[in-house]
């Protein structure tokens, strides 16, 4: 372990605006890709719903 | 045998077949025919590169050390952003009137008919900037020196922007937004040439030998002209599919 | 071969092989992120050159390394597309992209975060810097010639043409890079060339491993979604969403990427 406290680890050794602008953009980032890619997929199936129950329709 | 009336070279007789080599000629003589016979579109071209030029100075002040300093990559940039701006020329009224269908169906290889529509290319575009580059030189105060080797660089360069530039155009015909669209994938791919082009007369500037640039430009001009028109035959059958 | 690869070469039998891929490559990207977090965050020292800046490492070069490696892949599976004619290969072409670019931008911002205190500025022309940003302009453009095209098969020949002449070029950009470099500033001191510490380097390999994990889940659950757009007029996708349970007539799907998958084959 290399920090005493947490208020150490969160100050990073002078260098916290460096280290916590560069792992919080990259998580934001992350964060963003997965949401989009869970919408994407929810608008996915439900545009194939819609053609399935187009398809469904227009065979009765 | 009887002459065919498309091909009027066919009436060569010879013992080896050159036949392979007739259709790219003519396109070759054709687009240079179609560009000079509309010669305002390639003075534009050309009008286009003096204007970013000039603008540099305006700019950045007149100073004679600073100009001399700038000159190799502002030459170089703008002649990037002139052969961009000339490469709708290639294919795109081509591919509007139902030519570029007819070349890709002949017999020849496309992308011998590609390399021939580059060479008409630039022969109207390339070698203009090339001829009109020393001129320029003399805005930014460049020794005569170093005018030779600007030339040499462009002469090398502007082929490799050319065919690649090929490529973007041949990818994105008949695309909404083309022109942008083609700058944002073609100048990236425009770099190497940048650096060795403008490095080159940089050294010679700075008094080094700009030999090894120049060598490097050269091969990479060989290595483009290889397979850019390969390439660049690909994205027009897609794009005509 | 028992294995018939080229089963899985048809988009609906891929469907169901990423979706039961996905699971395991997720809980593998979060065990090794947490794994090398910790590692890198908690237990590795204090640089005795850099400070704590240096922890920066652990997401800036895996992210280049991820950046870099993903335009490969993209580049084979382009080339597959174009030899063998699939259209599995244009659409994981498609799917990889965004992730591609995503760790190319964090390795230039990780970059400028990590150059302020050690160079002290945001953005040198380092040759590595100067390459990955004309890597991401490789990437945007790759994007944007998608967006443009409206035809998916004509994009994605259109975009392995575009993808392959940018693999040629990446060498030759590389090189005229760290030519123009030396020419212009000599050998610029870099962050992280000392020799690392056995502890630091681990905390780097399990984040780089991390990195590899997070593209595949992601590019496989991207490019189910992808799939499943391009096939929607099939049948295959019909049943596949009554065997899901998503085919209820009101239609409000309430799915997540990786939920299971035993309807489909």
């Amino acid at each position: 372990m290399n920090w005493s406290s947490f208020s150490d680890f969160l100050a990073m050794g002078g260098y916290a605006f460096f280290v916590w602008m560069s792992y919080g953009v990259t998580a934001l980032l992350v964060v963003a890709e997965v949401a989009w890619v869970v919408k994407q997929r929810r608008r996915s199936l439900a545009r194939a719903q819609v053609q399935r129950s187009i398809r469904e329709w227009s065979s009765t | 045998m009887v002459s065919d009336p498309i091909y009027p070279l066919s009436a060569w007789e010879l013992p080896v077949n050159f036949n392979w080599c007739l259709t790219p000629i003519t396109v070759l003589r054709r687009d240079l025919l179609l560009t000079l016979r509309r010669p305002a579109e390639l003075m534009t071209t050309l009008f286009f590169f003096i204007i970013v030029v000039s603008l540099f100075p305006l700019g950045i002040g007149p100073q004679p050390e600073l100009l001399r300093e700038i000159a190799p990559g502002v030459l170089w940039v703008a002649a990037l952003l002139a052969s961009l701006l000339a490469l709708p020329r290639l294919f795109a009224a081509d591919h509007a009137d139902g030519t570029l269908e007819q070349l890709a169906l002949a017999p020849q290889p496309l992308s011998l008919i590609v390399f021939a529509k580059l060479v008409a290319h630039w022969l109207t575009t390339g070698l203009p900037l090339t001829l009109l580059a020393p001129l320029i030189a003399l805005q930014f105060d460049l020794p005569s020196s170093t005018v030779w080797v600007l030339v040499a660089s462009l002469a090398l360069g502007t082929p490799i922007l050319g065919a690649i530039g090929a490529v973007g155009a041949a990818l994105t015909l008949g695309l909404r937004g083309g022109g942008v669209l083609t700058a944002v994938l073609v100048l990236p791919l425009y770099i190497p040439a940048l650096i060795f082009g403008a490095g080159a007369v940089e050294a010679t500037l700075g008094g080094l030998d700009a030999g090894g640039h120049l060598s490097l430009l050269a091969a990479l001009t060989v290595f483009t002209l290889t397979f850019a028109p390969w390439a660049a035959a690909a994205a027009v059958r897609i794009s005509l599919d | 071969m028992a294995i018939h690869w080229f089963k899985y070469a048809a988009p609906a039998s891929f469907y169901g092989l990423a979706g039961r891929m996905i699971p395991w490559f997720t809980g593998a990207a979060v065990v090794t992120t947490l794994v090398g977090l910790y590692i890198g965050m908690v237990l590795a020292p204090t640089d005795f050159q850099q400070g704590d800046s240096y922890r920066i490492i652990y997401i800036h070069v895996p992210a280049a390394w991820m950046g870099m490696f993903t335009y490969l892949v993209m580049a084979g599976w382009a080339a597959a597309g174009v030899v063998f004619n699939t259209r599995l290969s244009g659409m994981m072409v498609q799917a990889l992209a965004p992730t591609g670019a995503l760790f190319t931008f964090v390795a230039l911002w990780t970059g400028a975060f990590w150059g302020r205190p050690t160079w002290g500025t945001y953005w040198v022309w380092d040759a590595r810097l100067t390459s990955t940003l004309i890597l991401f302009f490789l990437y945007i453009g790759y994007m944007a010639l998608r967006a443009s095209i409206d035809d998916p098969r004509r994009a994605d020949r259109a975009g392995a043409v575009l993808t392959l002449v940018g693999v040629v070029n990446i060498p030759i950009i590389y090189f005229s890079v760290q030519w123009w470099n030396t020419l212009h500033q000599g050998a610029s001191v870099r962050p992280g060339s000392s020799s690392m510490a056995t502890v630091m380097l681990t905390g780097m390999l399990v984040m780089a491993f991390a990195a590899w994990m997070y593209t595949i889940a992601i590019s496989l659950a991207r490019v189910r979604s992808i799939i499943i757009e391009r096939e929607q007029h099939s049948a295959w996708v019909g049943e596949l969403l009554v065997a899901e349970g998503h085919g209820r007539p009101s239609g409000t799907s309430e799915a997540l990427p990786g939920s299971n998958e035993q309807g489909a084959r």
